[in-house]
Formats: structure tokens, C-alpha cells, sequence
């Protein structure tokens, strides 16, 4: 019964708009790239087979339902494939005319693969935080959906500040992205002035996370880690390797709070956030994917959505028209976030709230309140103009 | 103290036309219930359970029936004006969040905010009449005077859909800014207004005599010293006599005065907070405002522009409906 009314009414629909729009038909494609790695310290954690394809998957939805008033259609085409063979799965979806395409790889990857599509195709970061690519790595047609690293530390910073925690104990990984992460938050505590008044390095010897007798273990070893350290507020946790972090906050020395990768952490989306409609997004995910929503699906959502935006909006499925939409003052989307997110003219970041997470709710969002900018507060967060070296868009 | 106080209230009495005393409903979504107010006194006569989150609330044209969107129990319940009991549900389809009631009290059209679809129901023989597709995240709902259309908007397909009320097919779709929440008709039904949540604006609509619609203007806000983000168009009314359109600004915690021919902002009047849903008393004297944060109404005197009072209800009030006059 309800395809009849679907088709009586399409009919109906096309006659009324689709004189302003013509038919356009809208073709992109998702390509993630696995990476091995260990089970994660807890299993709340653990990676879906359809992480980020079910994020796609209901943008696409989305963005049809609207479509059908507009005479327009998307077709999804996603892609999971190793670093060695992500050149070749690129070239194919490229082959089947996706020309745009969005990326969940590490950034090293992504760049590759932004080189390998050419100037042609519109390139979407959804996974890769560096701020290199933000700043002398950037290219004209990569756009960064997902928040940088430099945005998730300011937004931690911020909200230390705001609570008047200016005095951090930071405790980061031993392995390259954890010394990146570090760096990013020595920045933001710079940025902001937080004093970092020790760091220490917990270093990654490898071996079983899991076993049972890990928690007896990590419960004789944090304390003596952390002891001794200068008087602080906070523990700053750097741990892009999930190796310690979550075990911090309750094995510290000195009972502090915690934030970073545990304790209070800095996520584009959870799936308990509620706010300013979010319940809707929750629902509509859960019932698609039969499980709660990750942030790297709510990155493949909003990846699609900014592309469905610009499609109603020009009337076109040209990759360069939607750009140079995306990048205009013209564009603005709801993201479930209270505020419309917008794109940075100068380095392709999306301009975005980041949510501050403590793994039951919504703790706070920054930016906070009394962090201004002559653009926007949400230019508080990350690389501003004059920090950020990339000239591809100028 | 107190003998002056009394000695303005009967002065008031003998001076003033008598107001009439209007049964005031707000819809508490965290709460679960339905506060009572008087509209004469402005006291609080009871709160009933209504359901689980309860949103969109409107009342039949001869004040006898209550009806609210219980959004998590996925459907409309009814209830006696006078003795608070549920008189029937209504089927909704799911997570039904507002709705609008035809003139005639006959049938009603319901916006499903989790199947992209709005649900038309008999509101006598409690059958769904149609169940017409429509944008994702369907959430405002408006009326023509006529009844000849139904505007519903999409929240995030960002469209005023207009349904044809005689065959229930979309007739004409408008695209407004992020977030479209509220469609109000003016009463002559000349002009169409959907304010946008996240655009911050409100599309103006000149509406033809056919009905089609015509985008000619949007209005935006300005408030010094607040963030422009802030200032997020939810609910909307028009006086009758469509002079004056009130836009209650959310989170900004301000509902704004506009001048609905020149469609200038006139006034920022400061209620509480997080500002969602408007309604009039019938006589137009006071608007009232639901403020979802701080658990209260405001009530706005119309003619001096000013809030007066605000009263406290239940737990994040959501929607508000005065009675008809008896």
C-alpha cells in the first residue's frame, strides 16, 4: 500500500520540481582501509564489519528522500580494502564514476590516495586527524569532514581552562601517533594557557591487553607510574594506540580527573548524545544498522550530507560545482550539533562543535562559552587562518 | 501591603472589560504530563499524566478534547477537558512529534518524525485516512485557513511540503534554510511563515489563490552580545488581524517581534529559558510562551509588548494550547 502512494506521488512530485532542478544523478563511493590491529582494550570498542558503511548508508537514504522531490538519485558504492591494495580499489571506484569519494584510512594513506584520484575527483577525510593535511599537506580537492587532532585537544583545553584546571600531568604513548597526539595537546595547553607541569611516557611493550590477570597487573603498575608527580589538576591522556588510557583513571597516584583518550574525551559523535534532535539520528541509525553508532559512521554520515546539501541546493552532481558550493557563504547543514557547520575556506576543514564524551552522556560541547573569535567560536577550535601554511585554496 | 494589593486587583475588576477565563494546557516532555493553568489567575490547577513524551498538544474547535503527541508511545492520546481523564488514542505512526488539527475539528494531520511520513487520522472513526512520504525528520505542521493545504516541513530535507487536503498528494515543495520547525499560515491565508532553527531565519511565503507558494523574504536576527547561533527560530503565531508575527528564538531565550508587512524585527522580548512553542489566548491580550530549560511559561502581554509573568509547570514544558472561550 505504501509503494503505491511512494509511486503516485513521485509522479505528482517530479511534475511540480523537478522543472527548477533536471534530473541529476549522483554517484560516490566509500573507501575504508583496514588496518591490522589488536582487539581493543574494551570490547564496547570493537570495530563492525559495516563501520562507516552504515553511516553512508543512511546519509544516502537521507539524501534520496529528499532527492525524489528534486528529481535527483544517489548510489552508494562502498569499499573495505588493505593498505596495499587501496590504490587499486581507489582506481575501481573512480572506474564506476564515483567522483567523489570519501576516505576512512590514517592519514599517510589518504594522502596517497588524494595524489592517486587526481584533481578530478573530490576527495572527503573522514578518518585521519593529522594536522599536516590541514596546513602544508592540504590539496584543493580534499575536504576534512572528521574534526583534526588540533580541534579535539583545543576542545579538551578549553573546557580545562573554562573549569579552571590550568595545571595538567601529561601522560602520553610511546608510538608515533601518541607523540603527535602529545604534541597536540602541549599546543593547545599553549594555545590556552594550561601549564603542562609534568609528562611522562608510558611505553608500549606490547603483549596480551586482555588477559585475565591484566587488570591485577595495571593495577599494581599505573600507580607507581603516576606517583610523585608535580602537583595538577588534571591527567592529560595521549593514547592514540589504545594501549593504556582507559586504565588510567582509576589506577592514578593522585586521584585527578582524566581526559584525552579516556575519562572525558573529545568525539564527533556517541551514541547517546541527545541533544538538538540527535534522538532522531539515533533512532533512524539504530534501526538501519541493528547497533549503536560510532563516530566514524557519524563522519560517513555527515561526509554524504554536506554532498546532499550542496546537490539540492546547485542542482548539479559536478564535482567542482559542489565544491565551490561547499566552500561558499552560501553553505550551511544541520548536524545535530546546535550550530550549522560550515567549511574553512582556507584549508578545507569543516567547521564543527566537538562533544565532550565521558561514556554515558553529552558532558559538554566545546567551543565554551567566553572563547571568541572575530569569524566564529568554532574557529577557536583547531588550526586558524594565519596558523595553517596550506595555500590550495587561496 | 496587602490591602493596596487587593484594592488594584478590584480596581482592575471594576475598570477593566472581564477577561474570560481560559483553560491553559502545556505539554511537559521530560515530565510526562499536562499542566493546567488558569488564564484569569494565571495559577496552576492540576498536572496529569499524558503519556510518555508528550510534544504537540492543540485542542478540539469546542474545547471539549485534548489532544497530545505522545511521541514515545507512538501515538495521540485524547483526553476530557474538564475531568483530565484519556478519553481514546488515536493511531499516529511512529514518534508522532506535532500535529494540526483541521478547522473542523475533522481529521487530523500528524507529522511522524522517525518514518518520514505524515499520518492523516478520522478523528471520529479513529482511522489513518492516508499516509502521505515526505521529507526526512518531518516536524512542523501547518494549515491553510481554507483547509485546502496542509504544510508540513522537513527537517533535515529542509522543504515546506505542501499536501492537498481533497487527494493527499504533495502539490508544491519549497526549500527553506537547515532545520525548518514551525509553519504558520496567517489567518487570512495570504502569507505562509516557516521559521529554520539552525538557518536562523524565517522564510516568508506570499501564498496565490490557488494556494501556490511564492518565497519573497527572510527574516533574520540580531541581538547585540549574543551569539548569532543562539538565536534559533522554533515556534511562530501571527495575530489575526496580521500585523504582528512572534518567532520564540529557543536557546537565544528571547521571542522576537516582527512587524509581519515590513517583516522588520521590532522587539526582543526576554523570557525563559530555551523558548519553544507560542500560543494566544483567543482574545490576542496575552501570548505565552513554553520555556523547555527552565520549566516554566512566560506570559507576554500583546499590547505593551512586555513579559509580565512567568509560572512554573512541569518538567521541560515542549508545547502549550489555550481553550477556545466557552
Amino acid at each position: 500500500m505504501r509503494n503505491d502512494v511512494m509511486a503516485a506521488l513521485l509522479g505528482a512530485v517530479w511534475m511540480c520540481v523537478a522543472a527548477a532542478a533536471g534530473a541529476v544523478e549522483v554517484s560516490y563511493g566509500l573507501l575504508r582501509v583496514d588496518y591490522p590491529s589488536q582487539a581493543p582494550i574494551s570490547r564496547l570498542e570493537a570495530k563492525p564489519a559495516d563501520r562507516g558503511f552504515a553511516g553512508a548508508e543512511l546519509a544516502t537514504r537521507d539524501n534520496q528522500t529528499t532527492g525524489q522531490f528534486m528529481g535527483q538519485t544517489y548510489e552508494l558504492t562502498t569499499v573495505a580494502t588493505t593498505p596495499e591494495e587501496a590504490e587499486d580499489a581507489l582506481a575501481g571506484l573512480l572506474a564506476d564514476g564515483a567522483s567523489i569519494i570519501a576516505v576512512l584510512a590514517n592519514g599517510a594513506d589518504l594522502l596517497r590516495l588524494v595524489e592517486r584520484a587526481g584533481e578530478d575527483a573530490l576527495i572527503l577525510n573522514i578518518g585521519a586527524g593529522d594536522t599536516n593535511l590541514r596546513s602544508e599537506n592540504c590539496r584543493a580537492n580534499l575536504f576534512h569532514i572528521t574534526p583534526s587532532t588540533a580541534m579535539r585537544a583545543d576542545a579538551i583545553a578549553q573546557f580545562a581552562i573554562w573549569k579552571k584546571w590550568t595545571d595538567w600531568f601529561l601522560v602520553h604513548g610511546s608510538n608515533p601517533d601518541d607523540r603527535e597526539l602529545a604534541e597536540a595537546y602541549r599546543r593547545a595547553a599553549r594555545k590556552f594557557g594550561a601549564r603542562i607541569v609534568e609528562e611522562r611516557e608510558f611505553e608500549d611493550t606490547g603483549g596480551a591487553r586482555r588477559t585475565d590477570t591484566g587488570h591485577v597487573l595495571v593495577q599494581r603498575q599505573l600507580p607507581v607510574f603516576t606517583q610523585r608527580a608535580k602537583d595538577h589538576d588534571i591527567v592529560i591522556a595521549a593514547d592514540a594506540s589504545d594501549v593504556f588510557a582507559p586504565y588510567l583513571p582509576f589506577h592514578l597516584w593522585t586521584p585527578r580527573p582524566v581526559l584525552g583518550s579516556a575519562g572525558l574525551q573529545p568525539v564527533t559523535f556517541h551514541p547517546a548524545h541527545e541533544a538538538w534532535g540527535a534522538t532522531q539520528f539515533q533512532t533512524r541509525f539504530e534501526e538501519l544498522a541493528g547497533r549503536r553508532v560510532r563516530g566514524d559512521d557519524y563522519d560517513a554520515w555527515l561526509a554524504f550530507r554536506v554532498i546532499g546539501e550542496a546537490v539540492t541546493r546547485t542542482g548539479s552532481a559536478d564535482p567542482n560545482v559542489l565544491r565551490d558550493y561547499v566552500l561558499s557563504d552560501e553553505f550551511e547543514l544541520a548536524a545535530f550539533k546546535g550550530v550549522p557547520v560550515t567549511m574553512r575556506g582556507w584549508n578545507g576543514q569543516l567547521r564543527q562543535p566537538v562533544l565532550l564524551y565521558d561514556g554515558a552522556i553529552t558532558a559538554s560541547v566545546s567551543p565554551q562559552d567566553g572563547f571568541l573569535h572575530q569569524v566564529s567560536p568554532l574557529d577557536t577550535l583547531g588550526l586558524d587562518a594565519p596558523e595553517s601554511a596550506c595555500t590550495a585554496f587561496d | 501591603m496587602t490591602a493596596r494589593l487587593l484594592a488594584t486587583v478590584c480596581l482592575a475588576c471594576l475598570t477593566a472589560a472581564p477577561a474570560l477565563a481560559n483553560k491553559v494546557f502545556v505539554s511537559n516532555e521530560r515530565g510526562n504530563s499536562v499542566t493546567v493553568l488558569d488564564s484569569e489567575t494565571w495559577e496552576v490547577l492540576t498536572e496529569f499524566a499524558a503519556g510518555n513524551r508528550p510534544r504537540g498538544i492543540t485542542i478540539s474547535p469546542d474545547g471539549s478534547m485534548l489532544y497530545v503527541c505522545a511521541s514515545d508511545d507512538d501515538l495521540v492520546r485524547v483526553f476530557d477537558t474538564d475531568t483530565y481523564e484519556e478519553i481514546h488514542t488515536l493511531p499516529s505512526g511512529p514518534d508522532p512529534e506535532l500535529f494540526i488539527l483541521h478547522p473542523d475539528g475533522n481529521p487530523l494531520y500528524i507529522a511522524n518524525e522517525d518514518d518520514n511520513l505524515v499520518t492523516v487520522v478520522d478523528t471520529e472513526t479513529h482511522q489513518v485516512l492516508a499516509e502521505v512520504p515526505v521529507g526526512v525528520e518531518p516536524e512542523g505542521m501547518g494549515i491553510s485557513p481554507d483547509a485546502r493545504f496542509v504544510v508540513n516541513t522537513s527537517e533535515t530535507t529542509n522543504m515546506a511540503h505542501f499536501i492537498d487536503t481533497e487527494d493527499f498528494q504533495i502539490k508544491y515543495n519549497v526549500l527553506v534554510d537547515q532545520r525548518p520547525r514551525y509553519a504558520q499560515y496567517s489567518a487570512d491565508g495570504t502569507k505562509l511563515f516557516v521559521t529554520s532553527e539552525i538557518g536562523g531565519t524565517v522564510s516568508v511565503m506570499d501564498i496565490a489563490e490557488d494556494g501556490a507558494p511564492t518565497l519573497v523574504h527572510k527574516i533574520s536576527f540580531e541581538v547585540p552580545g549574543v551569539l548569532p547561533e543562539w538565536l534559533q527560530p522554533v515556534g511562530a503565531k501571527v495575530t489575526s488581524d496580521g500585523k504582528l508575527l512572534f518567532v520564540a528564538l529557543g536557546p537565544s531565550n528571547r521571542v522576537a517581534v516582527v512587524d509581519a508587512e515590513t517583516y522588520e524585527v521590532l522587539e526582543y522580548i526576554i523570557v525563559g529559558q530555551r523558548v519553544w512553542q507560542l500560543d494566544f489566548t483567543p482574545d490576542e491580550k496575552y501570548l505565552l510562551t513554553t520555556n523547555g530549560n527552565s520549566n516554566d511559561i512566560t506570559v507576554i502581554d500583546v499590547e505593551k509588548l512586555e513579559a509580565i509573568k512567568s509560572i512554573q509547570v512541569g518538567e521541560q514544558p515542549w508545547g502549550v494550547v489555550v481553550a477556545p472561550d466557552a
